[in-house]
């Protein structure tokens, strides 16, 4: 593989993001959520910026379609900033709609054709109920072959989890440890859908029931957390969410104008797979991911071990474990033992999801990716509040689209 | 999935037929129309083992519209004896029961019932062999 680079050096200026919720946001639209979350990131550029400065506006969403009846949301939403007549450009890659924007985005800047782009994502979730969500989340999967024969997406994963019990020898309970540090960081994010620790929420419930729970674990065990796809229970899933960031990018000689603290791109990596697991030789690896993040740690001429803090891909506790895996921050099959002695902790070795991950931040699908880069943007500014990293320098992005069809990594630092 | 993609796709279906690449001898199920491995067009009928074994699996308790009727099921990574995989429920099985290693047999089923269109699709499931 040749060692790809940006011809011309790229910079986020500024991000943005509504609070991800499941209830909050009932009464808006998507195109509602967008334009807060990019007013926010306009008003997070230390300089004076406007919309009009932008010359194209990149837009994950994953299912208009479905959840709002809406199409050719793109334009929808340039129109709404008020950046007629810029091009605006919808990405659908699932789950990874908006790590894909935000990678089209640094390409625009770099191939010369833009100076100024903003990228994010948007879902808009809440209009349909639960088991309508979860057939429109399957449109991600292979329609024929995997949802065609009733797998779901928690079972993808599952099927991956249970893989990946058997070939490492990884267990339920090292995922639980991923469930409780994410809901432990949540509860220092003001943006999280769960502020909540799991051990507040099982005292909250029990409470209701009539139960008491000595720890997480005795909660996670009970019979208020059912299994919904084995070995996958109720608290190994993200949430569904509403809500949508927005990031602006800016080339290095034009950053210079908006700030003096940019937080610069340093590598960028995509990679594509099967749809279908039935193509794949070892269900306990994302390839793609593997791929996209040997690409972005060569242009960025850094490795795993150089990582300040990462965000990282847990639609499901397994993922946490096989993202830590394929990133290289541990050994194949060590990702579940490295999490339960803590060393993807805010006070650990390589601090994982710090804003709380899919899991106790949410997960609005298409806004998911960008999201992501909001939070390194203000760790690698030393803003990131009470789950603030320490001196972070190199921060790492990875958004994943469904079961690992398609996965971008952006690789950051600060300027 | 809509119904005239579904007719479509019932031969292969029905008989798990996949095909195999004339120019380099790769098998694919389902079908693809270019060889990953020589991007080859050219393919000859493959007909799937019906037999195979249990590579990976989950109890599925939250079932996508069309599939409430059978949860809790089981849907399994199964790699046949011809050493192609394909994804299928695995039936006629106490879901506790199932375990990495066993061995399934293809049983032609009914897979999904859409209740508004009163439509019903059928194809391959697979069940434990009986030793
Ligand atoms: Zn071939």
């Amino acid at each position: 593989m040749s060692v790809l680079s940006l011809h011309r050096q790229v910079s986020v200026i500024g991000a943005g993001m509504t609070r991800f919720h499941h209830r909050l946001h009932q009464d808006k639209q998507g195109r509602e959520l967008f334009v807060e979350a990019a007013l926010e990131a306009a008003e997070s550029v230390d300089n004076d910026f406007a919309f009009g400065d932008a010359d194209a506006l990149y837009l994950g969403y994953f299912s208009s379609d479905m959840f709002e009846r809406q199409g050719h949301t793109a334009a929808l939403m340039a129109d709404w900033l008020g950046m007629n007549p810029k091009p605006a450009y919808r990405v659908e890659d699932a789950c990874a709609s908006s790590g894909v924007a935000v990678n089209a985005g640094i390409q625009a800047i770099a191939s010369g054709m833009c100076d100024v782009v903003i990228v994010g994502g948007v879902e808009k979730m809440r209009t349909l109920g639960t088991k309508e969500v979860t057939d429109t989340l399957a449109l991600a999967a292979d329609a024929n072959y995997e949802a065609g024969v009733g797998f779901t997406f928690p079972g993808l994963y599952a099927a991956i989890a249970s893989a990946h019990f058997s070939k490492h020898g990884s267990t339920w309970e090292q995922l639980q440890q991923i469930a409780i540090k994410n809901h432990v960081n949540g509860k220092k994010n003001p943006k999280a859908q769960y502020q909540e620790t799991i051990k507040e929420i099982a005292d909250k419930l029990g409470e209701r029931k009539g139960m008491i729970f000595r720890d997480e674990m005795e909660f996670l065990n009970s019979p208020l957390n059912p299994v919904v796809a084995s070995p996958l229970k109720l608290f190994d899933c993200c949430p569904i969410s509403d809500g949508a960031a927005a990031v602006i990018l800016a080339a290095d000689d034009v950053a210079k104008k908006y700030t003096d603290t940019p937080v610069r791109v340093t590598g960028i990596g995509q990679a594509s797979d099967t749809m279908a697991l039935h193509d794949r030789d070892d269900l306990t690896s994302l390839r793609a991911t593997c791929f996209a993040a040997g690409q972005a740690y060569k242009m960025a001429e850094v490795e795993a071990r150089h990582v300040d803090v990462a965000c990282v891909h847990d639609c499901f506790t397994i993922a946490e474990v096989v993202a830590t895996e394929d990133l290289g921050f541990f050994a194949k099959g060590e990702g579940g033992e490295a999490a339960s002695e803590g060393r993807t902790a805010l006070d650990g070795e390589i601090p994982v999801n710090p804003d709380g991950g899919l899991k106790a931040k949410g997960h609005p699908v298409g806004a998911t990716g960008a999201g992501m880069v909001y939070e390194i943007f203000n760790q690698l500014r030393g803003q990131a509040g009470e789950h603030q990293i320490a001196d972070a320098e190199i921060g790492l992005v990875h958004n994943v689209g469904a079961a690992g069809a398609t996965v971008t990594v952006q690789i950051y630092r600060r300027g | 999935m809509s119904v005239p993609r579904y007719w479509r796709e019932e031969v292969p279906r029905y008989r798990l037929l996949g095909k195999v690449c004339a120019g380099c001898g790769a098998k694919f199920f389902p079908a693809r129309p270019v060889c990953t491995e020589c991007g080859s067009t050219e393919f000859k009928d493959h007909k799937l083992a019906e037999v195979g074994e249990v590579v990976t699996w989950t109890v599925v308790r939250n079932p996508p519209p069309g599939f409430e009727k059978y949860k809790p099921y089981v849907v399994a990574l199964i790699e046949l004896e011809d050493g192609m995989r394909l994804l299928s429920q695995v039936v006629d099985v106490d879901p506790e029961e199932v375990q990495k290693g066993m061995r399934v047999e293809a049983v032609f089923r009914r897979v999904k019932e859409d209740g508004k269109a009163g439509i019903i699709q059928y194809g391959y499931k697979f069940r434990p062999v009986v030793e």
